[in-house]
């Protein structure tokens, strides 16, 4: 394995990730010894105000994929209405590709539940919730118990720490809908409906959880919270670009030598993330990968200097997502990796928009005709049709996802496709491996 | 109507003997007025009985909510996790999601299948092991992944190794599972997912982090690379007083306290005074906009679209009206059956109500 050097390591910036290597972090007694709840007494000693005001001076913005402001964001939650507001924590982690919030509610649950106390506050909701994903049974069976736990230690319930502020925090598990991510399809899920998205406006902030005002934040965004609460706003952008400021957890996964989570200041490039990760596989060469999971546009090895933070992968023509880098060589078929994904996409559409709905179910045909060897010319034209004539025109992202990585791979890879067609590729796919796909 | 007055058809009469005590305190968790969100959970409370959602189960969960069966049904069948037939004791899964697919997944599931005999959503003859192949299990960088009853059973998985694991299982073999917790039935996860605490004796405590996980922060550790200048203690800058200071400072003393109440006696006939008076004027003043309150363009276009109860909105056509149709008939039609909205109830909310007006 090669070294990696030592300007490269210094991009390293253990934060979120840092109590993972403590592995009874996930109890409150060793959490407390590491700074934890320590940030909770600091913030409820502030005016809530303030503390919007600080996370807004963090620059501190969302890691669910969007990238939204996050102080902004509390800050559009109308105070004095007379509503109840709401918190509620997006843990229904799914994305292709990502992995970083499923460890960090494993083994550190506590400063999501920390975080959750803090934002609350923030926001004057005294009721949260984290919806999290059903199939995330250990993650959710350890936050279970720091909720417990949090509770016994009086960092829940009524007059938290003797502030007069209340807060109930409910860990709700999904039941395996991947459309449960996108926050307004999650706002339906939690109140016992299918899980589809609401058209927008009005967003969230004024007409959320029961039509009151809600913020909907991701684990990674919460979790985030008490070191900007602890170390200071000018610490937290300390790290990151200027427009990106902290750190994030980089998901690499695939043809690498070390897949895994590497936490770096946002805009670390490619190169560099491949380098701590000791290298490409032996034998295997850069030929596509997603910044930020199955939805973002891929990018190929020319990308590989891109800066990842928000602004960098969108001058790129892709989006960062939730940083997942799913990391595929000159061993992998673009064609055979895409039709998977629609497969994915094929299955978790909600339904609700025509164009996602039927979309994909002829996106899915035609990649299984092409990859049996049957594809023809024409086949190309009704994938870029089709792929345009979702994206954009359904409620919510999913479908935009489904036709990113359709086009993407029609732009950068359409001789791959016509090597199908034209014979030269062996069919992946017999009549016999389509009666198993879903 | 609370949940313990329900009379319960005789479908649902044995699930609310066994359950109806969980399924209160899963109701619970919600706000008044609210208690259809413990639907989720109530049909995972269900399936601990019977591995599934039966009729029967949507019996139970309709009539304990107050809510008819389509609309149970509608949302078991939308869900993955809630099966519809019978399930083994174990679920098996492998993660055949591009990634994990591309690193041998495919093949995992496939010697699975042809092992085992079953195909996606299948149950083996002895009911031991229900086989499915499922999406991104969020775990790409130790893939591929199986998963039994959801928890990481095998990591890196070769169809060796994954054929060995449901061998163990078949046989009644101890397993150890790579990062989840020791091994239950798939009914007894399912108490886990109605949001129960895992009742075994440190199960919580099971399953460490793997090598991946911990990869960049070990990274980091072994060349001592910290962020620098992180101090705790860090001022927040402060411009008003925070809620509990305010509460110190009113009862520091009597006097301050007596003073304080006539204060507030007199501010309220103030407000009084000032809210007929504004009354008068207008129907409802919103709050005055603080200078430099700075609103996001989206925003204000959405709270001026859906004005919320409090605050009608005046200017804008919240209630877009359809072009008029041209022949009588439809005319009459249209006007006798109002525009329907988005069909979707958003919560059984007074917003909904309202639209429906």
């Amino acid at each position: 394995m090669t070294q990696p050097r030592p300007e490269v390591l210094a991009k390293l910036t253990p934060v979120l990730t840092k109590r993972w290597l403590s592995p009874n972090a996930w109890q409150i007694g060793v959490y407390e010894q590491l700074d934890g709840y320590r940030a909770v007494r600091k913030a409820l000693d502030v005016h809530p105000d303030d503390l919007i005001q600080l996370i807004k001076d963090s620059g501190l913005r969302g890691r669910g994929g969007a990238g939204f402001p996050t102080g902004l964001k509390w800050g559009f939650i109308p105070q004095g209405d007379g509503k109840p507001h709401y918190l509620v924590i997006n843990a229904d982690e799914g994305e292709p590709g990502t992995c970083k919030d499923l460890p960090l509610m494993t083994y550190d649950p506590h400063s999501l539940v920390e975080g959750a106390i803090i934002a609350a506050y923030a926001i004057r909701a005294n009721r949260a919730f984290i919806y999290i994903r059903g199939e995330a049974v250990h993650a959710a069976r350890r936050l279970r118990n720091a909720v417990e736990e949090a509770r016994a230690a009086g960092y829940l319930g009524t007059n938290i720490l003797g502030s007069g502020f209340d807060l109930e925090l409910v860990v709700h598990s999904g039941a395996g809908a991947y459309i449960c991510g996108e926050e307004t399809a999650l706002l339906d899920s939690l109140e016992g409906f299918r899980g589809q998205p609401r058209l927008r406006p009005p967003f969230p902030a004024i007409a959320g959880l029961y039509a009151s005002p809600t913020v909907v934040n991701n684990v990674g965004t919460i979790a985030s919270v008490p070191y900007i609460v602890l170390g200071g706003a000018d610490w937290w952008k300390s790290m990151g670009t200027e427009k990106s400021s902290g750190p994030m957890i980089y998901s690499l996964s695939g043809r690498i030598a070390n897949p895994g989570q590497y936490e770096c200041g946002l805009g670390i490039t490619l190169r560099e993330l491949i380098e701590l990760a000791g290298g490409m596989k032996p034998g295997h060469t850069l030929k596509f990968w997603t910044p930020g999971g199955s939805s973002t546009p891929l990018l190929t090895a020319e990308h590989i200097d891109t800066p990842m933070d928000f602004e960098g992968v969108a001058a790129a023509g892709s989006i960062l997502g939730t940083t997942a880098m799913q990391i595929f060589s000159d061993q992998d078929c673009p064609v055979y990796s895409t039709w998977r994904w629609l497969e994915f996409y094929h299955h978790e559409s909600c339904g609700k928009c025509t164009p996602c709905r039927e979309g994909n179910y002829w996106m899915v045909r035609t990649y299984r005709r092409i990859l049996s060897g049957e594809g023809t010319y024409k086949d190309l034209d009704t994938l870029q049709d089709t792929a345009d004539n979702i994206f954009g025109r359904s409620f919510c992202g999913l479908g935009d996802g489904a036709a990113t990585p359709v086009m993407s791979t029609l732009k950068y890879f359409r001789q791959d496709y016509l090597d199908y067609i034209e014979g030269r590729t062996a069919p992946r796919l017999s009549a016999k491996a389509l009666v198993g796909a879903h | 109507m609370t949940a313990t007055q329900v009379e319960f058809s005789p479908a649902a009469a044995p699930l609310a003997e066994k359950l109806l005590d969980q399924a209160n305190e899963i109701i619970a968790r919600y706000p008044e007025g609210r208690s259809r969100s413990a639907l989720l959970p109530l049909l995972h409370l269900v399936q601990t009985v019977e591995g599934h959602v039966s009729p029967n189960g949507v019996a139970f969960c309709a009539e304990i909510l107050g809510i008819n069966k389509a609309q149970v049904g509608a949302v078991a069948t939308f869900y993955t996790m809630y099966k519809r037939r019978p399930t083994g004791e174990y679920l098996v899964s492998v993660c055949t999601n591009t990634l994990c697919n591309t690193l041998g997944g495919q093949e995992v599931y496939d010697q699975l299948s042809e092992v085992l005999g079953v195909g996606h959503d299948e149950t083996t003859a002895d009911g031991r092991i229900t086989l499915e192949h499922a999406e991104c299990l969020a775990a790409c960088d130790y893939a591929p992944v199986v998963t039994v009853n959801y928890d990481f059973a095998l990591d890196e998985a070769t169809p060796e190794a994954a054929v060995g694991l449901v061998e163990k299982l078949r046989d009644g073999r101890p397993y150890t599972p790579a990062r989840g917790a020791r091994i239950c039935s798939l009914k007894e996860m399912q108490i886990q997912l109605a949001g129960f605490a895992d009742p075994r004796e440190g199960a919580v405590g099971d399953g460490r982090a793997g090598a991946p996980t911990l990869r960049g922060v070990t990274l980091a550790q072994q060349h001592g690379i910290a962020v620098p200048d992180f101090n705790p203690d860090t001022p927040i800058t402060k411009t008003k007083p925070s809620p509990r200071e305010e509460n110190k400072g009113k009862v520091a003393t009597v006097v301050e306290k007596a003073t304080g109440a006539v204060k507030a006696a007199a501010a309220k006939v103030e407000e009084k005074v000032e809210a007929r008076r504004t009354a008068k004027t207008s129907e409802k003043a919103g709050e005055p906009t603080k200078p430099g309150d700075a609103k996001d363009p989206e925003v204000r276009t959405a709270e001026q679209r859906n004005p919320d109860a409090s605050s009608p909105d005046k200017t804008g056509d919240a209630k877009v009206t359809p072009p008029a149709p041209s022949n009588p008939a439809e005319a009459a039609g249209a006007s006798a059956n109002e525009p329907a909205g988005d069909g979707k109830p958003a919560g059984d909310t007074a917003r909904g109500s309202e639209e429906a007006k």
